[in-house]
């Protein structure tokens, strides 16, 4: 049993859903009990989908229960069948439905249904969303490929003389993170390098749109969460090669740029396929205020690993903290974060990543939404940078995350939350100014309302309220000379500082030897 | 045939149709998310699974609340196997939790779908950790399983749970307790309202407090400030209270029978209501009038969802000259409804239960003006033309009471109005 404020991810079967909704011509049929239907909502309301997913469920009830469960199921799957005529039929459990061990796949197979049927196996009380993601997927396609494939021996088809090579795009999804922008913009980067893309699959695809995967030449492991599985089954029984560099940041961009070069067998000149503004603006001189601001990234595995070396090696930051949820990708996070000379935090415990947050006090948080709440709680400045995402991070406009353009916009999307470079540097110049102190009312309200000017969402911060140690007067009015939006953090610090001295009251002497201990 | 019956029974009891198939409603567990606002002291740790944490989560407005008051036990593989493990695991989570949380004075163990299936029995689970923190607080069971409660009935799970633990009432005067979770601000509204009939001893049963429980006896009269409060009614007349039949608060109407149905109780006519409420009533009809227009001939269909749907019903069509398509409500009980019922009459199409497929089928032949539905449901049919209104903005908005009149109301003009005012083409 396991104490859950949050969830990083749904469970398994919602991970099944998105690859539903993802697709056309599938449906998904759901054993579970009334209410878990909540699911549409997320689709509907926080991606704005103007379609019911394609899921119909059994909802059934405790009057059901001992007796009908199973012929729920058949009913189910033959209105369904009836209603949507769908190409493939998934079948599938919420986590109450495979308590009942009615087998809906079984069901669904001797119910002489016109749809052909994938039963998934959704492991609910060991596995989570991406796991289900990818396993859905996976079984999708190698229920509709399996056949297909090349026997031992034979060569795969080869690609027609005079055709453009061409790749797949495997893994995005619906409900992934700006899934719908990256699959446009790593298509127009493809397509400047003279390459087709094949099948984008699953975000957009039928299911006879997977049985043409075979066709291309290579498979790009966009969302590795959701399609690790199905580009390793595909290399092995396709001889498709799978492109791993996740093009996300500029020097990935480059490397992923190479890496199809040389997997097509191409000649391509690296900085004539497109660039970005990305190095120039990280180059500028207002950008040096960046230097060294100390970053906490906690994300999804592919996302994390791409923040951080965009925060070290394209921003100039300092990473103090590097973690996902996704433990399938632990390995790759830990390693990168030894290379980065810190222990990586593999957690879904959104406490965990709370004290860690609290403890380290970075000077911007990466996260998603639940380390929105947890900057937000702390008054540290953040970007979302990876899901769970709230309905803001669905973004109008065309907001990708990879590629050139992708640069650009994380670009934007990190800097925007910090103090600007001119800004900071002119609050720490002038902080004892009467008309420039936080305190001072804005002077075109005349006076009147206004009072201390907060950034957005900033909660004021109190003492630590567990603290012993006292400050005396003369302390707490230099600590108000501090800019606001790092007094919260001096205030703690200078706390942890008094309390591992065994120093029961803080003054100035103590506030700057703190300052001292903790400066880099 | 039915005109014959209808003339030879005093009130003909309403034409109900009955369906069965899917249902696109949330679970009792939804009932947290306005609960632990209104019992701001309690805490309420959900015994599920990752579904249930997600769930709460994704209904409650996707994460506003930083530190939330609710919380899931995750059932894991481990659980599953044994049972006796399941409570020594439950007793660490409480523990765990109560260390964070010491301002907490009433913890709710919530059963939910899992739990129920593998019957796990947390009302002995509560008892028993109630022997371990006595004095700290207070511990109960209830269940928000899907399979046993539907969206609204969590919060009837809820409020019943809390019914033994109501002290018994010292003597046997006249007592009002406005049962169901209301606002703080029409509260208030309510209790000058109640001063100003001369009706002094009452009681909001939540109250924003856990400790501040009502105490119940034979003098107790039970008002109904929500319709989905079956069990809670029987578990407090089984303490000798008695329910006072009325409509629901919502309209000009249904608000005045509402105080006219409990001051009846305490030898107060009809008019003497009217009378001393007659300053919030022009009022509410003032403000209404301004909104009435965008809704008068317009046309609505309910889908199943809150159990709102029949007061809601006669308010839109009575008060602001809405017609009604079609009614539909997950659950119908025809004795909390009677007075609502006679009021709603027997021709409008009424259903209880859910197909959802062939529900949707009518919404689309039928195009009316306006859908009520769940929030899963609202953009799809947006998409198609249609405009909606989703339902569990009913439960989190002050909606009850005169003073609340016209922004009901709004809830259901806005997407009309917005449909005039907009000049642009529609999702592709």
């Amino acid at each position: 049993m396991e104490l859950t404020l949050w969830t990083y991810e749904g469970p398994p079967h919602v991970g099944a859903i998105r690859i539903a909704a993802s697709m056309r011509d599938v449906h998904l049929v759901l054993h579970a009990p009334q209410g878990d239907t909540y699911a549409d909502l997320l689709f509907t309301m926080i991606e704005r989908e103007g379609r019911r997913p394609p899921v119909t469920w059994t909802t059934f009830q405790a009057r059901d229960l001992g007796s009908s469960t199973a012929e729920m199921v058949i009913q189910t799957l033959q209105g369904v069948c009836q209603r949507y005529q769908p190409k493939v039929l998934l079948v599938a459990e919420s986590c109450t439905g495979e308590l009942l061990q009615d087998q809906p796949g079984a069901l669904a197979k001797g119910a002489g249904l016109t749809a052909p049927v994938i039963p998934i196996e959704m492991a609910a009380y060991t596995r989570k969303e991406n796991w289900g993601a990818s396993e859905t997927f996976y079984q999708l396609v190698r229920g509709l490929l399996a056949s297909r494939a090349p026997k031992p021996g034979e060569a795969p088809t080869a690609r027609a003389a005079g055709a453009p090579p061409s790749v797949n795009l495997i893994g995005p999804t619906k409900l992934g993170f700006r899934c719908r922008d990256d699959v446009t913009e790593i298509s127009r980067l493809l397509e400047c390098m003279g390459v087709r893309v094949n099948v984008v699959a699953p975000l957009g695809a039928t299911p006879h749109d997977l049985l043409r995967i075979p066709e291309a030449d290579a498979n790009v492991n966009l969302a590795p969460e959701v399609g690790d599985l199905t580009c390793d089954w595909l290399k092995r029984q396709f001889k498709q090669p799978t492109i791993n560099t996740v093009p996300m940041g500029w020097g990935a961009t480059r490397d992923f740029i190479t890496e199809v070069a040389e997997t097509l067998g191409l000649d391509v000149d690296v900085d004539a396929v497109g660039g970005s503004r990305l190095p120039w603006y990280s180059r500028s001189v207002d950008s040096t205020y960046l230097t060294g601001k100390r970053v906490f990234i906690f994300a999804d595995g592919t996302h994390a690993l791409a923040a951080a070396r965009m925060a070290r090696d394209e921003m100039g930051f300092e990473v103090v903290g590097l973690g996902t949820y996704s433990r399938e990708r632990a390995r790759d996070v830990r390693s990168l974060a030894s290379d980065y000379g810190l222990e990586a935090l593999i957690t879904d415990d959104y406490l965990a990543v709370e004290r860690a947050v609290t403890e380290l006090q970075p000077e911007l948080v990466l996260g998603t939404q639940m380390e929105r709440h947890i900057a937000k709680r702390l008054g540290i400045p953040c970007a979302v940078i990876s899901t769970p995402a709230h309905v803001q991070d669905y973004p109008a406009r065309y907001s990708p995350q990879m590629g050139f353009e992708g640069c650009n916009v994380i670009f934007d999307t990190w800097v925007h939350p910090l103090i600007m470079g001119l800004e900071e540097h002119l609050l720490t110049m002038f902080r004892d100014d009467f008309e420039f102190n936080d305190a001072a009312v804005p002077s075109h309200l005349g006076g009147e309302g206004g009072g201390a000017q907060q950034p957005d969402n900033v909660e004021p911060i109190m003492p630590s309220q567990t603290s012993a140690v006292a400050w005396a007067v003369s302390a707490e009015q230099e600590l108000r000379k501090i800019p606001f939006f790092v007094r919260g953090k001096a205030r703690r610090n200078t706390e942890h500082f008094a309390q591992e001295h065994g120093l029961s009251v803080i003054d100035v002497e103590t506030l700057y030897e703190a300052k001292a201990h903790f400066s880099r | 045939m039915s005109e014959m019956i209808a003339r030879s029974e005093p009130a003909p009891g309403p034409n109900v149709i009955t369906e069965r198939g899917e249902r696109a409603v949330f679970c009792g567990l939804t009932s947290i998310i306005w609960l632990h606002r209104r019992i701001q002291d309690a805490f309420f740790l959900v015994v599920g699974s990752r579904t249930c944490a997600h769930l709460l989560q994704s209904a409650a407005g996707v994460m506003i609340f930083a530190e939330p008051r609710f919380a899931t036990a995750i059932l894991g593989e481990r659980d599953l196997a044994g049972m006796a493990d399941c409570h020594e695991e439950l007793d660490r989570v409480v523990s765990e939790l109560l260390a964070r949380r010491p301002d907490i004075r009433r913890l709710f163990l919530v059963g939910s779908c899992p739990s129920e299936v593998i019957k796990l029995d947390l009302a002995n689970a509560a008892a028993r950790l109630q022997g371990v923190h006595e004095n700290r607080l207070r511990i109960s069971a209830f269940s928000g399983s899907g399979i046993e409660t539907t969206f609204t009935q969590g919060e009837d799970q809820c409020l019943s749970s809390m019914v033994p633990d109501l002290p018994v009432a010292p003597d046997e005067q006249l007592r009002l307790m406005v049962v169901g979770t209301l606002a703080d601000i029409v509260e208030e509204q309510f209790r000058r309202h109640f001063a100003q009939l001369g009706i002094d001893r009452v009681d909001f049963f939540p109250a924003a407090r856990a400790d501040d429980l009502p105490v119940v006896g034979s003098g107790t009269r039970i008002l109904l400030a929500q319709p989905y409060l079956s069990e809670t009614v029987t578990a407090l007349c089984k303490r000798g209270a008695r329910l006072i039949h009325a409509p629901y608060p919502l309209g000009v109407e249904g608000t005045l029978a509402w105080f006219q149905a409990a001051a009846s109780e305490w030898g107060q006519s009809f008019e003497s209501v009217q009378e001393a409420l007659a300053i919030p009533i022009a009022r509410a009809q003032k403000a209404l009038g301004r909104v009435r227009e965008s809704l008068h001939g317009r046309s609505i269909h309910f889908l199943p969802d809150s159990q709102l749907e029949i007061p809601l019903a006669r308010f839109l069509r009575d008060e602001c000259g809405m017609t009604l398509l079609e009614v539909s409500t997950p659950y119908l009980d025809q004795s909390l409804m009677s007075e609502e019922l006679a009021r709603l009459g027997h021709t409008v199409r009424l259903v209880e239960g859910s197909d959802l497929d062939s529900a949707l089928s009518r919404v689309r032949s039928h195009r009316p003006d306006l859908t009520v539905c769940g929030m899963g449901i609202a953009n799809p049919l947006e998409a198609e033309g249609l405009r909606t209104k989703w339902s569990i903005e009913l439960l989190f908005t002050p909606i009850q009471g005169f003073d609340q009149v016209a922004d009901l109301a709004g809830l259901f003009a806005r997407p009309l109005v917005r449909e005039r005012q907009l000049e642009v083409g529609s999702w592709s």
